[in-house]
């Protein structure tokens, strides 16, 4: 067993060669696989503790959560603990268990490098009521901005994303104006010196709303707490009339 | 045998002397730099002043440090340092917090210059490394510009002019637009003649081009300054902002806005000239001129800022040794040995 | 003569301030002193574990594999980092990003592995890891420290200054963090050789 110094022309055999690297991989692996194992559990906890989190930023009034996949048929149903899907809803409810609003994904191209972010969308006020930037590299003290500057953030306090009547696209898909020439409930004040940032932030969620609103709020119902029957029909907690 | 013992002598080019000392021709171009300063200080009033006596006072007390550190004798004689502290005063905006200004000095000669070795061995313009650090660590306080002839100019200072160390800047209630800025995201042009003499916002020594030119004039007529360079850089600014007007006059401005406008004038006459940073040869500075003039139209006219002299000038900074070691002139045998001998 | 094998890695042949290794960490994730450490701690534990466990194989292991056997050693112990700072602090973990994985890559391991752990005993390998991963620590706190404090106004997220602060941008990017190593190093080679 022991391999005594070979000389220096010598090659070793494949044997030892071949033993030292399985044996080597072998161990390393078990090691892997048993530090994987035993902080799995702490890991999701503090992922889906994060994501909790982050929710209850973006739907100011929710208390609790449940998040949803669609199925096949496009219906919403509550989605497994480990679901990787795209189209993640996150609901958040208030005490009284009511829907306060959806919590939505959304990515896109910033500055530096892809910019990750959950939005709020109020159901009933079909607004955004909250944006938090679950992930970005923009510049330090520039573009970073868009997290902490609260006149920014004032954008986000009630953003109109209302649907047009036909329920297919919406009415006023969210633009980016110049720093301070904000009019209408659709539009996002830029901020100064964070161009290209807000810009992107802008498009992140205008393509985002304008890509799955209309599905999702024809399908309000499956995230209503407890009651969802299958087939049920049209919520009627939109107050406009809704097209078949 | 008794006689002088001849020792070989190594050291880097240049081998030919041109009879100039160091000291002569930084007095020469502290004279030529003269006109611009007092211009300065004229349209701008005291905040000029003590930024231009902060920005001096720091880089010769870091390069006296400096020496002092690495156990050299002090170098401050021979007059580098001053123009240094003279030109990154110029680049700075008028109403710069002093404390700003000192950390830039100190930034510009230690890490620009005594870090490489001092005089003649920094591969980057000291004074521009100082306004790039500055740039890039206080980009809010850079670009809050004043405009010049302000009411009782001599008698009070802006409230940013003091501003303690390590605090905000507070930026004063009217901040001017520089024509280039104005010109890039507002679309306005300025008047040439605004330009050429420097009644717009700016920095202390972007506003006036023709005084620029006389001090570049002097240097040229005692020798003290490669003209090419400049002529380079003018050229291709010139006739590539011509050919991008032409093509798009609403997007690009006229050649004499460009020429005129910014820090291309003070950049393309007294930093890019600073004999550290560029070729040796007459076809290489050309070369150097042209390369710092296309840089300058493609920050401009396609980057994200208003005005690139500053990094086009350090970007050609980095290539001269390129240059020079492409363009090596023809050696001939006779002109060798008299060289070495 | 065993305290030297530990005190050299922290002075005499500092990873960062004197061989000018692991740059790219260094460079890109010392912009808080909290990262800095936190980077500094990581690497410190993947040396000390690989550099012991290359010892103990040392004789184990045929010359012509070493490299890979090493590669995979160093990348086990990279991954068990990455796991533990995620089951500690997702938001820590989210900051250092990639750089974790990449101690996998970092030169200064698979260095000391190579030239000294498969040439030396167990004890004094062991040593080496922990005086050259202290050093590396020590170089990166010194950078983070300086980025955070000038950058942030802060140190380990405590506020140092006023309210006023104005934050030097230029810190917190990539090109702030070769001013500080440049800095560093020029007073580094200073105290180190004095008549250099």
């Amino acid at each position: 067993m022991s391999t005594p110094a070979p000389l220096p022309t010598a090659d070793p055999s494949a044997w030892s060669m071949a033993r030292a690297l399985v044996g080597v991989g072998l161990v390393c692996g078990l090691l892997i696989v048993f530090v994987y194992e035993a902080t799995r559990p702490t890991i999701e906890r503090a992922r889906a503790e994060a994501l909790r989190r982050a929710v209850f930023e973006v739907l100011p009034g929710a208390a609790s959560s449940q998040s949803f996949e669609p199925d096949e048929n496009g219906r919403y149903i509550p989605a497994g603990a480990n679901s990787s899907s795209e189209e993640i809803v996150h609901a958040g409810y208030d005490t009284d268990g009511r829907l306060v609003g959806l919590a939505l994904d959304a990515a896109g191209m910033g500055y530096q490098d892809v910019i990750r972010l959950l939005y709020g969308y109020a159901t009933e006020a079909e607004a955004i009521i909250g944006v938090q930037v679950l992930e970005s590299r923009e510049t330090p003290g520039l573009g970073d901005r868009v997290e902490s500057d609260p006149g920014f953030q004032a954008n986000f306090e009630r953003l109109d994303v209302s649907l047009a009547a036909d329920g297919q696209t919406i009415l006023h898909p969210i633009e980016v104006v110049k720093p301070g020439e904000k009019q209408h409930p659709w539009q996002i004040d830029g901020l100064t010196g964070a161009t290209i940032t807000s810009n992107a932030i802008g498009s992140i969620l205008r393509v985002s709303t304008l890509a799955r609103l209309p599905a999702i709020h024809a399908r309000l119902g499956d995230f209503e707490p407890k009651d969802s029957e299958p087939g049920d029909s049209e919520p009627g907690d939109s107050g406009k009339e809704v097209a078949p | 045998m008794v006689g002088p013992t001849r020792i070989l002598e190594i050291r880097t080019s240049p081998h030919l002397l041109s009879g100039h000392r160091v000291e002569t021709i930084m007095f020469n171009v502290v004279l030529a730099l003269l006109p611009t300063t007092a211009w300065a200080i004229w349209c701008f009033g005291l905040k000029a002043l003590l930024v231009l006596v902060t920005a001096l006072a720091s880089c010769l007390l870091t390069e006296r440090a400096a020496c002092a550190f690495s156990d050299r004798p002090s170098s401050l004689g021979d007059g580098s340092v001053a123009i240094t502290g003279l030109l990154y005063g110029l680049t700075l905006p008028p109403g710069l917090p002093l404390w700003m200004v000192a950390v830039g000095g100190v930034i510009g000669v230690a890490m620009g210059k005594a870090l490489f070795g001092g005089l003649g061995a920094n591969p980057f313009n000291p004074a521009l490394v100082a306004r790039a650090f500055l740039q890039a660590a206080f980009p809010v306080a850079m670009t809050s510009w004043l405009p010049p002839f302000g009411p009782d100019r001599f008698g009070s200072l802006p409230a940013s002019t003091l501003a303690p160390p390590f605090s905000r800047a507070v930026v004063d209630g009217w901040s001017g637009a520089t024509p280039l800025a104005a010109s890039k995201f507002g679309g306005e042009l300025s008047a040439l003649a605004d330009l050429a003499t420097g009644a717009v916002a700016g920095s202390l020594g972007e506003t006036s081009g023709l005084l620029i030119l006389l001090g570049g004039a002097w240097l040229v007529a005692r020798h003290m300054m490669n003209w090419r360079i400049p002529v380079g850089i003018f050229t291709v600014v010139a006739g590539a902002s011509a050919l991008l007007h032409f093509v798009a006059p609403e997007s690009h401005a006229p050649p004499g806005f460009m020429l005129f406008s910014g820090g291309l004038m003070l950049g393309a006459v007294f930093m890019a000239t600073d004999m550290v940073g560029s070729p040796v040869t007459g076809a290489g500075c050309l070369l150097y001129g042209a390369l710092i003039g296309a840089l300058v139209v493609v920050i401009r006219a396609w980057g994200g800022m208003p005005e690139g002299v500053m990094y086009a000038i350090l970007l050609a900074n980095a290539v001269s040794p390129h240059i020079d070691r492409w363009i090596r002139p023809r050696v001939f045998g006779q002109v060798a040995a008299e060289g070495d001998g | 003569m065993n305290a030297d094998e530990f005190w050299k890695g922290l002075w005499r042949e500092n990873p960062i301030f004197v061989q000018v290794l692991g740059m790219c960490p260094a460079l890109a994730v010392s912009n808080t002193a909290r990262n800095a450490l936190a980077m500094g701690l990581a690497t410190l534990f993947v040396l000390v574990a690989s550099n012991a466990v290359v010892a103990l194989l040392r004789d184990f292991v045929p010359k012509q594999v070493r490299i890979a056997t090493f590669i995979l050693i160093i990348a086990t112990f990279v991954t068990v980092v990455d796991y533990t700072i995620q089951a500690v602090s997702l938001e820590l973990h989210r900051a250092l990003g990639a750089f974790i994985s990449l101690i996998v890559v970092n030169c200064l391991i698979l260095g000391r592995a190579e030239a000294f752990a498969s040439r030396n005993g167990i004890g004094r390998s062991i040593l080496d890891g922990a005086g050259m991963g202290l050093g590396f620590t020590l170089a990166l706190f010194c950078l983070g420290a300086v980025r955070e404090i000038l950058g942030s106004g802060s140190l380990f997220g405590v506020a140092l200054f006023h309210a006023e602060f104005q934050p030097w941008v230029i810190m917190l990017l990539p090109s702030g963090g070769f001013f500080t190593l440049a800095a560093w190093l020029m007073l580094f080679s200073r105290w180190r050789a004095p008549d250099a």
